[in-house]
């Protein structure tokens, strides 16, 4: 199961911390998973329609869009970071 | 092997205490940088509220450490970041950079804090004193300071 976190105000928009899902059928990519994402409608058609707004980190590294993924990864999505 | 201390944590932390165990027995080390953050008040601010990805913290904290450790040829370092929520004037974040000599222990405090701001999964949600709350936005010209440096390995 793909394991997916959403932290910061992505959590407060989508009302959960993150879930559980298998791989989606043909998703290979950080970019796949964001259009199934993005077609669930709602806010998550809102924050997965702006890429460019939100971070991705694969099994806690820095990741991009065009980086593969597989079953069992932790994919995380998040704002720029403001720490510090 | 330079000493390298990361920890996050809700409590508060002694920056006097932390520099002595980063000095604990070094006989090599010539100068401390220190840097320590406090949430800065104004515009009604009451508190910060700090949100973490645990697990990814420690790892980018450690890469960033072990970096700066590397690059500036630090005898030890240590990073300190608090989470949960920290009211106007409390301390954050504590950086300490023991090097032989001056230039690379404020050169490694610099690298770290620029780094920590950009790379370290932290996010920081602000309490106005009216109730209501806002996710801070990054700020364009701490990826600019960061990029000064080039990429994160020495």
């Amino acid at each position: 199961m793909l394991r997916i976190l959403y932290f910061a105000w992505l959590r407060d928009r989508l009302g959960r911390p993150g879930e559980t899902l298998p791989l989606p059928p043909g998703v290979d990519s950080v970019a796949g998973l964001i259009s199934q994402l993005h077609a669930r409608g709602g806010a998550y058609a809102e924050i997965f329609g702006r890429p460019e707004l939100i971070r991705v980190a694969v099994n806690q590294s820095f990741a991009t869009n065009a980086a593969t993924i597989a079953a069992n990864d932790e994919i995380a999505f998040f704002p720029p970071v403001t720490g510090g | 092997m330079s000493r390298v201390t990361i920890r996050v944590q809700a409590e508060a932390f002694d920056s006097a205490h932390e520099t002595t165990a980063l000095l604990a027995g070094q006989t090599e080390v010539g100068g401390v940088g220190a840097f320590t953050g406090f949430v800065r008040g104004g515009g009604g601010l009451v508190a910060l509220e700090l949100e973490h990805y645990p697990g990814m913290t420690e790892t980018m904290m450690r890469q960033i450490a072990e970096s700066a450790c590397t690059r500036f040829g630090l005898v030890g370092c240590t990073i300190i970041h608090r989470v949960g929520r920290l009211a106007v004037g409390m301390p954050i974040v504590l950086v300490l950079c023991a090097s032989a000599h001056r230039g690379g222990a404020l050169g490694a405090t610099e690298f770290m804090m620029d780094w920590l701001k950009t790379h370290a999964p932290f996010w920081k949600r602000e309490e106005f004193a009216d109730g209501s709350t806002a996710w801070v936005a990054p700020r364009a010209c701490d990826d600019a300071a960061t990029a000064r440096w080039g990429t994160l390995g020495a």
